[in-house]
């Protein structure tokens, strides 16, 4: 099957049903999107899709064929907002363990690139993923610093 | 080339590429003192700190504790470097590796030229005495917030002063002038008179030939220029990017993947599993028996690994403890208590007779469930033995436990033991029990190729040592005012630390008992230990006490806290945050409470509405903190923020209950957390008050459920005396939400 990830283009030998997280960790050795829970629910494993955040942990591998996928490791995501993210995140201080960072980076990028500037809701809505060193306040002003920009 | 100089200094200039390694040894507690004749035997020192620095004029500070979000590795350099005057642009952190305290050939290796000799005394300790050594030194173990607190103001502070001095000896000689002056700034020596200059860099060659003297005098705090300022995390950056390294995300040559699956049920045994189900599954390696207790599937991916795991027919002998559940442990816990077999935590004056004599008894009895850890990484290890040698990679909160472990699960010699420290995805206690750790060693031991063992989250929430279940019967006497002249604290499971039953107030005759011995569900230390259950159990009653007092929450407790003034300050600084007595928002209350713990006094205000579904949502929370002295503010506030969110997740919703000897929650939809759209804004406020350091870590977890609580309380009326409280059933109604508009003592 072929891949497209941070504009790459991969051949790779993988069952239809794999989800893409473990396409990326195991098959590509991007590592940076990690796993949490394997059923959708804590989204560390955020990737965005087409430009859309995606829990890549419930995505199979068939359906991104022909799809753009981007991860955290992508030198040139979207506009490159990716990159302001990733330096909000360093301004606020965001991370602590860093272990949900990547996805919440990736679903930060999805809402900022189709909603600027984003309400606290917008925000509510769009960030479901579980960070448990609880570092959701940097996460918001993070959000909320890029609105203003 | 190394020479020890003096017994707490061990200074090399053999390294590669130059510069000058300086280590320096903890001294002078009794424990220590004692630890130290455990394993050396002799006049000998032990290691715990060390500097390098190199002609490029950079500091490299080498921490030996591990980063897991907690901000050490940035902190404790901090202390080091403010000492040393060094320039903290040019400052870099190393962690230890988990063999470098008690250095053997690695630490040659690693930092030292070839042929350099190591003294005798630190050699050959590696073993069960370096193990106790490390218990007793804190001395690789992260965890009850000692990083910053001991092996930073014990070993970090004194290494920067003693290269400093060093340093500026060096200059000395080197320029013919008087070492008094002689000054430092930013990692440059400098002498006024003669106008010469030299950096550290320069200068570090020579300095090794000096020898400190003991008790060298550390700057006073109004001097520093490093610590107490906010400085940017060193190991965010690769936090941002996907370039940090945590456990599961190992890569080596050959590696495999691995998944397990334990005996659900606690104590329960491995009976037969048939490996040919899953033979011709596409990937799978091998399967395994692991420990008695576990099967694992080997396989080309994670994902292979998991699937033939499901798909594995597998037998377990269940063994006693199937008969366990939730009520039935509570029952026994109960009656446990009801027993009265009781072990003293303290016992001040005669409880019994100040409360037979008040005017007015109030009791209460409160309960918490289990809970689980759930680090956003899952445990993992990864593990290769080869030729008699075992390296293992992963997040341990005891690097130097972990190692011995290994060599002791492997049966080999913990020379032969190489760890490497990754990224931890969250500790939160659950690190120091390297159960994981066991397995992959098992495993590697299987087969001849490198073994990346990752739990299911499912697994990680089966098989977790959890913070325990406990339940609490207080009693407190009260005088005609309403004061309290006496109070008795009984409670089931004693987890430590030992003053976690510690109350603040004004209370002659105080009591605290408890009953261990009657919880069949594995446990170990979960952020703040018992800190955090007992926090709620004693400011929850303080509020019941305050509220038949017929007292304001924090007046109340404000009035008996003339023996504790650091509490006192901390207390009144919360309430002036949060504005408290203020008028509040229709269907608005607030709560408060206090508890210190690891040397941090924190004080919380939540403020609380009840939503149309009878759930509690948290709408703000100040937090006031004294940690004596901060070292890096920021850092600090993110830990009170953190601490607060973590409690909150369990007070709102965490719950591990037992069924038929196994856990019933399986994932984060049945084991909720608190996401960012129930976060409360959290406003922190430090008062420092320059008592010695406290920790970070741990102490904002444990006032926020009582704080939640109490202004729960405030609002309905209903006392919650078990927690998580969505189990609560707590609809308002539109009189009490009306009631709470004129002021916070009315119902």
């Amino acid at each position: 099957m072929q891949f497209t990830v941070n504009g790459k283009i991969h051949d790779i030998d993988v069952e239809p049903d794999m989800p893409l997280l473990w396409v990326l960790r195991d098959a590509l050795n991007l590592t940076g999107t990690k796993y949490g829970c394997g059923v959708g629910s804590c989204g560390a494993c955020t990737v965005l899709i087409d430009g859309v955040a995606m829990r890549s942990c419930s995505v199979t591998a068939d359906s991104v064929v022909g799809a753009s996928v981007t991860t955290i490791e992508s030198p040139t995501a979207p506009s490159a907002l990716l990159h302001k993210v990733q330096q909000a995140w360093i301004a606020h201080q965001v991370p602590q363990c860093g272990y949900c960072q990547s996805g919440q980076i990736m679903a930060a990028v999805s809402l900022l690139s189709q909603n600027q500037p984003p309400t606290d809701a917008d925000i509510d809505t769009a960030m479901s993923n579980i960070c448990r060193c609880g570092t959701y306040g940097r996460i918001r002003a993070a959000i909320h610093s890029l609105s203003k920009a | 080339m190394v020479n020890i100089t003096r017994r707490k200094l061990i200074v090399s200039t053999g390294l590669i590429g130059g510069g000058v390694l300086i280590g320096y040894a903890l001294a002078p507690f009794s424990t220590i003192e004692r630890a130290r004749k455990l394993a050396t035997g002799d006049g000998g020192a032990l290691l715990v700190t060390w500097v390098k620095i190199t002609p490029d004029n950079i500091v490299t500070i080498i921490v030996p504790h591990s980063e897991m979000g907690q901000g050490v590795h940035t902190a404790m350099p901090m202390m080091l470097a403010e000492e040393l005057d060094a320039n903290w642009d040019l400052v870099r952190m190393e962690q230890a590796p988990a063999d470098m305290a008690f250095a053997n050939g690695a630490l040659a290796k690693g930092f030292l030229s070839s042929g350099a000799s190591f003294p005798k005394f630190l050699t050959g300790v590696t073993d069960f005495g370096a193990r106790k050594i490390a218990e007793f030194m804190n001395l690789q173990i992260t965890g009850g917030s000692t990083a910053v607190r001991y092996t930073g103001v014990f070993g970090l502070r004194h290494a920067g002063a003693a290269a400093r001095w060093m340093l500026i000896q060096a200059a000395a000689k080197q320029w013919n002038v008087p070492a008094s002056e002689i000054t430092t700034k930013l990692s440059q020596l400098q002498h006024a008179a003669s106008g010469l200059s030299a950096s550290y860099g320069a200068m570090a060659p020579h300095a090794a030939n000096f020898d400190p003297p003991a008790n060298l005098p550390l700057k006073s705090p109004k001097d520093y220029t490093i610590s107490g300022t906010p400085k940017q995390r060193f190991d965010i950056p690769s936090k941002v990017n996907g370039t940090a390294i945590y456990g599961v995300d190992v890569r080596l040559p050959g590696m495999m993947f691995a998944a397990i699956t334990a005996c659900p049920v606690f104590g329960g045994a491995l009976k037969n599993f048939d490996a040919t189900a899953v033979a011709k599954m596409r990937g799978v390696k091998s399967v395994h028996g692991v420990g008695g207790n576990a099967v694992a599937v080997i396989a080309d991916n994670t994902w292979r690994a998991q699937q033939a795991l499901r798909a594995l027919p597998v037998a377990w002998d269940e063994g006693a403890g199937a008969a366990h559940n939730s009520a039935s442990i509570l029952a026994g816990m109960q009656a446990a208590l009801d027993k009265a077999d009781f072990d003293t935590d303290y016992d001040f004056g005669d409880t019994e007779a100040a409360t037979g004599k008040a005017a007015r008894v109030v009791e209460a009895s409160y309960q918490v469930p289990y809970l689980a850890h759930a680090t956003m990484e899952p445990m993992n290890c990864t593990a290769h033995f080869s030729s008699g040698k075992l390296e293992v990679w992963g997040g341990f909160q005891d690097g130097l436990g972990a190692r011995a472990r290994a060599a002791k699960v492997a049966g080999i010699p913990i020379e032969d033991v190489k760890l490497h420290h990754t990224a931890m995805g969250g500790g939160f206690g659950r690190r120091y029990t390297v159960d994981y750790l066991d397995q992959a060693v098992l495993l590697a031991k299987q087969v001849a190729y490198p073994v990346n063992l990752i739990w299911s989250r499912e697994e990680d929430m089966r098989q977790d040592k959890y913070r325990n279940a406990s339940i609490a019967k207080l009693r407190a006497g009260l005088d005609a005012n309403g004061r309290p002249v006496s109070w008795q604290f009984d409670y089931t499971e004693k987890n430590g630390p030992p003053d976690a039953s510690w109350i603040p107030y004004d209370i002659a005759d105080r009591r605290a008992r408890f009953v261990n011995g009657n919880d069949p569900i594995p446990f170990g230390p979960w952020r703040s230990v018992d800190n955090c259950h007992h926090a709620y159990f004693i400011e929850s009653f303080v509020d019941e006490l305050a509220f038949a007092a017929g007292s304001d929450p924090f007046k109340y407790r404000r009035d008996m806290l003339s023996g504790a003034p650091h509490h006192k300050a901390v207390l009144e600084a919360v309430a002036e945050l949060s504005g408290w007595g203020a008028p509040l928002a229709l269907g608005r209350a607030r709560g408060i409470s206090l508890k210190d713990s690891f040397g941090t006094i924190v004080a919380q205000v939540a403020e609380v509405s009840i939503t149309p579904d009878g759930k509690t949502r948290v709408h703000n929370v100040w937090c006031a903190a004294d940690p004596g002295e901060v070292i890096n503010p920021d850092t600090f506030a993110a830990q009170m923020e953190g601490g607060i969110i973590y409690g909150l997740t369990a007070a709102l919703y965490g719950e591990i209950s037992i069924d038929r000897g196994r856990v019933v929650e399986q994932n984060f939809p049945d084991y909720e957390m608190v996401r960012q759209a129930d976060a409360p804004a959290i406003m922190v406020k430090l008062v420092p008050s320059g008592r010695p350091t406290g920790g970070a870590g741990e102490p904002g977890t444990p006032p926020i459920a009582a704080a939640v609580a109490n202004a729960v309380f405030s609002l309905t009326g209903k006392r919650i005396r078990s927690l998580p409280l969505r189990k609560h059933d707590l609809h308002v109604s539109v009189e009490q939400a009306k009631a709470k508009e004129i002021g916070s003592d009315s119902i």
